[in-house]
């Protein structure tokens, strides 16, 4: 709202003039702006310097980084393989590409709010196992690749997709569960939610991929990107239970009354009346926590699995290029940056297009 | 809906998912052959080690190790799958059974032989834990190094060692402790504490590579404890220790015969009848270990002979330059003395 009356607000006449107003206003404003611009300059100046002029572009090799004071994008040059496919074999590379290019487009076509309904879980289910199927092979004549060789941004790509679409239906039981009448539904879904909420992700990774093999019996081993996922999934879960648990709050009685008027049952209730508007009421929100999720991803170096920043700590430890490490974190900020910016854009897309059908 | 989606992240991360349980209980070398390949839990960040290059594959000396191990095992150096483990994660990763063995330069002490229930079979490379200050300090002794702050990594043989130095001399010091190596050189040379403490080869290493001026710094004369690193392996299968120790010293066994990856097979045709039973055209040593009789040969063609695995690892053609040492063979004053192949 406030937003919105922001935007009506008259302009000023002369966008030229206001910002001269601004700038240099008095003397001492005058004095403010030329001094900050004169500093914003000057460090704008050292970056491209570092960054550009300096800098050793991606043929290079170390030996010229070391001789260069500027930037060495030569790192990414060399490692680019490394941190984006990790130890995947370099001769089925193709596989981990046409993977992380699939769950990329299934990404954007589930963006699509005409595409939303009961089918998109079933064309993810059918997705994911494609994927998976791509990246383990054994099949179709596809040499086989353990998921120890898993890693980059396929691996990242995986444990992303998975946390949302496993985790999402997660949370939505988990919130039903919470505000459900059944004392131990209720218990256990509150204690799963409140226990996983009350501790940090990575005891969460640590717990699955060192304590619970231990109660495990030890000819039957569960595959640790397996164990991390599922550590993933319940703290997703556990989460958006939450907000989704905020929408159907914000839920009136009279809709409820309304479908039990109707005949409608408890499942079919929820699912024709309740959770559509609750979870329209908490898209943003959800969003927040997809996008968080996406970021939460790279805890999972911390338990040995080559996900973009795993590949790239271990890139980084080539003695060669070991000092050239800020480079390399700057092109995995890069990739993060491109990834959120674009979810973070489509978020507010989604939120405006909402606010519009709100107004409807 | 959820159920399918379950069913189909389970089905589908088929490779490794829930394994089948083993033949018979304990044997890890069953397990093994039956897979068709060795899994070999490996640190993946430790440069000489083990390190992943640039286009994906896992090298240096422990990897070598794991690779002469498969290549003795199932006769392929390749049927290797490397499984990064952590100092925090190594130990759980292979009582667990996750890996079949570790090499992820771990040293050999009682405490952890005795009661963690795995077995050290036999040590590929030995250090000692040493000090490295700015040389502008002008400390020359460990005495000197009282109020210190020390850059530590957690969980390591050095953590303790420190430890140990300064309350034997009854001196206090300040730990800074750091997770990653990477981050703790980084720590060091921007001056974040007055002394890193690792293995000798580390401080080497990170001094060549990461210091701006490596004549600033000096790594004190005094070298603490001893650190024999070699494979672990679970307590259950002896057949498997043997296989993975004989490894080893087949490895140091060639350089001593001055048998390389180059001349393996003229060796093969030598008049000395040591070498002759090593390389398995006479005698029964491969049947002893339940082998193949060419297991050392095959294992040398592919891998190559210990100072082979050194100098590409540690020695001249890597970044390390590190000298023999301790690591040389006891003929040339070093400590590896393999026990005879007879």
């Amino acid at each position: 709202m406030a937003e919105a009356s922001l935007r009506m607000a008259p302009r000023p006449p002369g966008a030229v003039s206001a910002l001269r107003e601004r700038l240099f206003g008095s003397r001492r404003q005058g004095l403010l702006t030329v001094v900050a611009g004169f500093a914003l300059a000057w460090v704008a100046w050292q970056l491209v310097r570092w960054a550009v002029l300096d800098a050793v572009g991606p043929g290079g090799t170390s030996q010229a980084c070391a001789a260069a004071s500027g930037a060495c994008w030569a790192i990414v040059g060399e490692k680019w393989r490394l941190i984006l496919f990790g130890t995947y074999p370099l001769e089925e590379q193709w596989r981990a590409m046409l993977a992380s290019g699939l769950m990329l487009a299934g990404a954007a076509l589930s963006g699509i709010p005409r595409l939303w309904s009961a089918r998109l879980a079933a064309f993810w289910a059918v997705l994911l196992g494609l994927v998976l199927v791509l990246m383990a092979g054994g099949v179709a004549g596809l040499p086989e690749v353990g998921t120890n060789a898993w890693g980059g941004l396929p691996l990242t790509l995986i444990l992303f997709c998975c946390t949302v679409t496993t985790g999402l239906p997660l949370a939505i039981l988990l919130a039903l569960g919470r505000r459900s009448d059944m004392p131990v539904v209720r218990a256990i879904c509150v204690t799963l939610i409140e226990v996983i909420r009350g501790v940090p992700l990575i005891a969460v990774l640590f717990m699955a991929s060192l304590i619970i093999p231990l109660f495990l019996p030890t000819d039957l081993t569960v595959d640790k990107l397996l164990r991390a996922q599922i550590g993933m999934t319940l703290f997703f879960g556990a989460y958006a239970a939450e907000v989704v648990r905020g929408g159907l709050q914000a839920i009136g009685t009279g809709q409820y009354d309304a479908a039990d008027a109707l005949g409608l049952g408890y499942w079919s209730k929820m699912r024709l009346v309740v959770l559509p508007q609750a979870l329209t009421h908490v898209l943003p929100a959800l969003m927040n926590d997809i996008l968080r999720a996406f970021k939460n991803t790279t805890f999972v170096s911390i338990v040995g699995l080559f996900d973009i920043l795993g590949a790239t700590k271990t890139a980084i430890a080539d003695p060669n290029w070991i000092k050239y490490a800020p480079e390399a974190y700057i092109f995995i900020l890069v990739v993060f940056l491109l990834f959120c910016t674009a979810m973070s854009a489509y978020g507010q897309w989604l939120e405006r297009r909402l606010e519009h059908a709100d107004k409807l | 809906m959820i159920g399918r989606l379950l069913l189909g992240v389970a089905a589908a991360t088929v490779a490794g998912g829930l394994s089948p349980p083993a033949a018979h209980a304990g044997p890890s070398l069953d397990a093994i052959r039956e897979r068709g390949t060795l899994i070999c839990g490996a640190n993946g960040s430790r440069a000489g080690f083990s390190l992943v290059n640039s286009e994906g594959r896992w090298e240096g000396m422990d990897t070598d190790v794991c690779r002469a191990v498969a290549t003795a095992i199932l006769g392929d150096a390749e049927k290797v799958e490397f499984v990064k483990v952590t100092s925090q994660t190594r130990f759980p990763a292979l009582q667990t059974g996750e890996v079949d063995m570790l090499a992820a330069n771990v040293t050999w002490t009682l405490t952890r032989d005795a009661k963690l229930g795995v077995d050290f079979v036999a040590p590929v490379f030995y250090d000692g834990q040493g000090f490295m200050l700015p040389r502008a300090l002008g400390v020359n002794s460990v005495d000197e190094l009282d109020g210190a702050t020390v850059c530590v990594l957690p969980g390591s043989t050095s953590e303790k060692v420190v430890n140990d130095v300064f309350r034997a001399r009854g001196m206090t010091y300040t730990p800074v402790v750091i997770e990653d190596q990477k981050e703790l050189n980084n720590a060091f040379f921007a001056g974040r504490c007055d002394a890193q403490i690792q293995s000798t080869s580390g401080l080497s290493a990170s001094r060549a590579t990461v210091a701006a001026n490596p004549e600033d710094y000096v790594i004190l004369g005094e070298v603490f404890g001893k650190d024999p690193m070699g494979p672990v392996v679970r307590e259950d299968d002896a057949d498997l220790r043997d296989i993975v120790g004989w490894s080893v010293y087949a490895l140091q066994q060639a350089e001593e015969f001055g048998i390389t990856s180059a001349n393996v097979e003229e060796m093969a045709q030598s008049e000395d009848p040591e070498i002759l039973t090593f390389l398995g055209a006479t005698g029964d040593l491969g049947e002893a270990l339940g082998l193949s009789p060419d297991w050392a040969s095959t294992m040398i063609q592919t891998v190559g002979n210990y100072g082979e695995i050194y100098a590409r690892s540690f020695g001249e053609q890597s970044p390390l330059q590190l000298e023999r040492g301790l690591n040389a063979l006891w003929t040339d004053g070093g400590l590896h003395y393999p026990p005879p192949f007879k």
